[in-house]
């Protein structure tokens, strides 16, 4: 039992980091710079949803309490979701939501790849499917991240200062607690060694080919693993779960 | 007496909802078909995690199989092994390229930054003068590409392994 709690823990902040980030994606439909850009980011949207609903389902399973992925999407509070803080930040403009989205996509990818050796079969399964979608998304992000910062003046500055108001909330990717020690002392998830280190190498040299500057300011603000959020989940949270609040078990 | 072999066949006539041309058997979605008593279980995984398509092959399954008077139905989704395109069909893409869908090509797209994209023939002219317009298309399991050659815009149904 204990290793169901453990492990409900962990696939929930996964659950959690695609479902919010996926939302907030979406908010792109019908809103993107160019007709191929909109349907990119959709198409991102889509994937981390769908990684969302089975990581999620799985989440309820462990719990075993009767939630399924819907009441786990739809019917908690803001501190009982554990996503990091950097999903939940608001699009700004495109490159913030680009810049955003390739700190996550290259966390994630790092991490499926450690998760495909998981003794948990479905928490295996999910991370080698998974993956072959980051893979593509980390592509198309990096290429931007490269394009509008080595771009024109105005795309430089803008996404230098989307870098500068996001760095903050990257440290958060490598929170590990007790939960994390416990599975791994399991045997359950493999040894996530290296994790910081590679995703720094594929950060700095994306970065760097893009001339932007990492920031010096080493501030760093967690506490989305925890419970603890900024004020943009709530309104996130508002948007999403409105239906279901208002409607309760209705169907669509 | 119905076999597994049988609604195997009966498969072969529910397409996918995005890609009509193919069957869900061409697309290799149907894992295992199994028979025990009354009961016909059927499994099947995703292509892509988030695909809206597989609600619908669930329903439709059912409701094919009920047709042919088979009642007692069960589909369940698996993840494992994860989907790839290479259980897609020889027949399937054949079919692929003939609706003008380029079929995956044999490679994953490895390239590295901005480095160039795999080659995809025109599915209509057959030229390989061709170019990535998107990395994204109409649905999550295709890019979007033009012929230089005839100006065909044209998806790419993108290799995934």
């Amino acid at each position: 039992m204990e290793k169901n709690t453990d492990l409900f823990e962990y696939v929930l902040r996964m659950g959690d980091d695609s479902l919010i980030l996926g939302h907030r994606i979406s908010e792109w439909c019908g809103h993107g710079p160019i007709l191929e850009e909109d349907i990119a980011l959709t198409n991102m949207s889509l994937d981390l949803i769908g990684q969302a609903t089975n990581l999620l389902e799985y989440a309820g399973e462990l719990e075993g309490k009767g939630r399924d992925g819907d009441a786990l999407a739809f019917l908690r509070y803001d501190r009982e979701y554990k996503n990091l803080l950097l999903v939940e930040q608001t699009n700004g403009d495109f490159g913030k939501t680009i810049m955003r989205q390739f700190f996550f996509d290259a966390y994630r990818k790092l991490l499926f790849e450690r998760l495909i050796k998981s003794t948990d079969i479905q928490l295996s399964a999910i991370a080698d499917k998974s993956l072959k979608e980051t893979k593509y998304h980390l592509k198309h992000t990096s290429e931007w991240v490269i394009r509008l910062g080595d771009g024109t003046e105005e795309s430089h500055n803008r996404i230098q200062e989307s870098l500068d108001a996001l760095w903050k909330y990257t440290a958060e990717l490598f929170f590990a607690n007790e939960v994390d020690s416990k599975l791994l002392a399991a045997g359950i998830i493999p040894s996530m060694e290296g994790l910081q280190e590679d995703w720094n190498e594929i950060v700095s040299s994306v970065l760097e080919e893009a001339t932007l500057t990492i920031p010096t300011n080493n501030w760093k603000q967690e506490g989305g693993r925890i419970g603890r959020h900024t004020e943009h989940l709530g309104l996130l949270l508002a948007e999403m779960q409105y239906m279901q609040r208002a409607y309760p078990n209705m169907k669509w | 007496m119905v076999t597994e072999n049988d609604i195997w066949e009966y498969l072969e006539e529910v397409s996918d909802p995005e890609i009509p041309v193919l069957t869900v058997v061409d697309l290799g979605v149907i894992r295992t078909v199994s028979l025990k008593d009354d009961l016909c279980s059927i499994v099947i995984t995703p292509t892509y995690s988030g695909c809206p398509a597989m609600k619908v092959i669930e329903e439709d399954i059912i409701s094919l199989l009920n047709s042919k008077g088979i009642s007692n139905v069960k589909v369940d989704l698996t993840l494992f092994p994860a989907w790839s395109t290479d259980w897609i069909s020889e027949n399937g893409r054949k079919k692929l390229l003939e609706y003008g869908i380029a079929p995956p090509e044999n490679e994953i797209d490895k390239s590295v930054l901005f480095a160039e994209p795999t080659i995809v023939p025109c599915p209509l002219c057959k030229s390989r003068n061709t170019k990535m317009i998107s990395q994204f298309g109409s649905t999550a399991c295709k890019a979007h590409y033009q012929c230089n050659d005839c100006l065909e815009p044209y998806d790419y149904f993108k290799c995934l392994k």
